[in-house]
């Protein structure tokens, strides 16, 4: 446990030392405030300027006022974009997790202590993940600004948040196991790329078809298992699958590590 | 303390070690001595666990590399041919990691070790500082340090001079040789006055395979043929050399370059003599006595090199 957090921390640490952790979570931040203030303060298309259009509409035309949900209409909006912003900028925090550590040689340091590869993946899955955390954290305070001026539904947000955090995890730990494969970032990155806009096609099938493809594709897609937790339920087959995802990435991570002994 | 039985490696098609044993004793320093590719490298990684043998049995105090990998990494402090060092680390957080990771929990235990080691590996005026903007002696030292920290009975150290300024080198030696007893230490090298002065036993490896084992100086006796000497003088007949060739037990006299110097350039003479009787004697008196001034008379042994290669193309041929 002692090494887990060890690895997990200096990992942690050294995202910080280079420009990675400022530029990603920089980045990442700067996206989705834009986002965020597109769908929320646009002339034409914001959420202000259609909720005053619709009112207005509906008082000249003598209708029943109109229901917003901005819950809807900005929050659902905002953590899709999180998880769409978030698949192109993890490759770059994944890409260096087990690479960097090849090609540089102190894999070599971690492999002949006293180490387990169970601790050493866990470790630096934690890392990652810790730093996608971080990435997201930020995000709270627009939401923290909807509350001061305005009466959202907390409920879907916080289950949006945890569908995000697992979400994560499972993403995560595919980039972990891609960055093991290789010595070389860059073809872990853009492998890592290749391979979440492939999760992300399967999501969209899943979205469009209604053969049984559309079907299969929906149980394995790592978008839909999403949209329970946008509506604010947290369902058991949801968190497993992203659970279940998570472990399977760890568990190719470890045997990928595991057969560097049989060169 | 190590104890290495029949250890294969085969890469592919390739056999990188072919059936290798060899025991490390309490105490001893083994030096590993081969040209590149002989398969030192190779030896050591699969008994540190990095690599798995292809065959053979590595058993590393009292425990199997295979069967219990992590108490054999307990035991074992690792210096690769390159550090391992994170480069964007302080030499102090480095070494506290390794520290870490090596079961080095409490604090104080801690504490303790790291400015043992950086006492002990002169490394008080980097401590502080990022490991990229080290030189390569100072970074050869933070590897070492890294192998000491958890003091470890063995010391398993790949070409821990590779790099090295003549008095880095010669400090690193110190160093090792200061371990020694305390520690048992197995290194490899291809750089051959280092495996004479430093260890107490040699391996000469090539090929995978061991081609001798003994200690340096007997090593040195059984291949010695003949005896060398090498005579500086001044003047004389020009027929000196064939006047020492004459003499009893001389095999070979041979005239070697010396560089022109001012107004009489000496002459040297290279001779090689059968192992027995001692020649230097009659050599000084033939020179002396034909009127020549003897300047220099100096004793050439069979140096490591020679043996060295003497040894691996003995094998080939």
């Amino acid at each position: 446990m002692r090494n887990i957090l060890s690895i997990f921390w200096r990992e942690y640490k050294s995202y910080f030392v280079s420009p990675v952790a400022y530029v990603v979570i920089g980045v990442f931040v700067f996206l989705v405030a834009n986002r965020f203030m597109y769908k929320f303060a646009d002339p034409t298309e914001g959420f202000i300027q259609v909720t005053f259009q619709s009112i207005s509409d509906a008082l000249s035309r003598q209708e029943t006022m109109p229901k917003f949900s901005i819950n809807d209409f900005v929050i659902r909006y905002i953590f899709q974009q999180i998880r769409s912003i978030s698949l192109f900028l993890l490759p770059m925090i994944t890409m260096r997790l087990f690479a960097e550590e090849r090609k540089s040689g102190t894999l070599e340091l971690l492999l002949t202590s006293p180490v387990t590869i169970t601790q050493l993946v866990l470790g630096k899955f934690l890392a990652g993940f810790a730093l996608f955390f971080t990435m997201i954290l930020p995000t709270g305070l627009f939401y923290f600004f909807l509350f001061k001026y305005g009466n959202p539904d907390l409920g879907p947000i916080l289950t949006s948040y945890l569908g995000t955090v697992l979400y994560g995890a499972a993403v995560i730990s595919v980039g972990l196991l891609i960055s093991s494969l290789t010595e070389n970032q860059i073809i872990a990155g853009a492998l890592t790329f290749g391979a979440f806009l492939f999760l992300w096609i399967i999501g969209r099938i899943s979205e469009s078809t209604y053969t049984v493809w559309g079907k299969v594709a929906s149980y394995v897609s790592v978008t839909t298992h999403f949209d329970n937790f946008a509506m604010g339920i947290v369902d058991s087959r949801d968190v497993l699958f992203y659970l279940s995802f998570a472990f399977l990435g760890l568990f190719l991570t470890y045997q990928a590590i595991a057969s560097l002994r049989w060169r | 303390m190590i104890q290495v039985d029949n250890l294969t490696k085969r890469y592919g098609t390739f056999l990188a070690v072919d059936r290798i044993s060899f025991r490390l004793r309490k105490g001893e320093i083994l030096g590993f001595l081969g040209p590149n590719g002989a398969g030192k490298t190779t030896t050591m990684r699969i008994t540190t666990g990095y690599l798995s043998a292809t065959d053979g049995l590595i058993k590393v105090a009292g425990h199997d590399v295979f069967t219990e990998p992590l108490k054999v990494k307990e035991k074992i402090g690792y210096l690769p041919e390159n550090p391992p060092l994170y480069r964007e680390m302080r030499v102090r957080d480095y070494l506290v990691f390794c520290a870490l990771i090596r079961g080095l929990t409490r604090y104080r235990t801690r504490r303790k070790r790291l400015e043992y080691v950086i006492e002990r590996c002169a490394l008080g005026d980097v401590q502080n500082r990022h490991i990229h903007k080290l030189s390569k002696g100072y970074r050869q030292r933070v590897g070492l340090a890294q192998a000491l920290i958890h003091n470890p009975p063995i010391l398993i150290l790949d070409e821990p001079s590779a790099g090295l300024d003549p008095h880095q080198i010669i400090e690193v030696r110190q160093l090792i040789r200061q371990l020694a007893g305390e520690h048992s230490i197995l290194l490899s090298t291809h750089i051959l006055p280092e495996a004479s002065l430093t260890c107490d036993r040699v391996l000469i490896i090539n090929k995978g395979r061991i081609l001798a084992e003994d200690s340096t100086e007997r090593l040195t006796g059984k291949l010695k043929r003949n005896e060398r000497v090498s005579l500086l003088f001044h003047g004389g007949p020009s027929d000196l050399d064939k006047r020492l060739t004459g003499l009893p037990g001389i095999i070979k006299v041979s005239e070697a370059k010396v560089e022109p110097k001012g107004k009489e350039t000496p002459r040297r003479l290279d001779i090689e003599y059968e192992v027995g009787k001692d020649r230097r004697g009659d050599l000084a008196r033939t020179v002396v006595e034909s009127g020549a001034s003897l300047l220099e008379l100096r004793p050439q042994a069979m140096t490591l090199e020679e043996i060295f290669i003497r040894i691996t193309t003995q094998t080939e041929a």
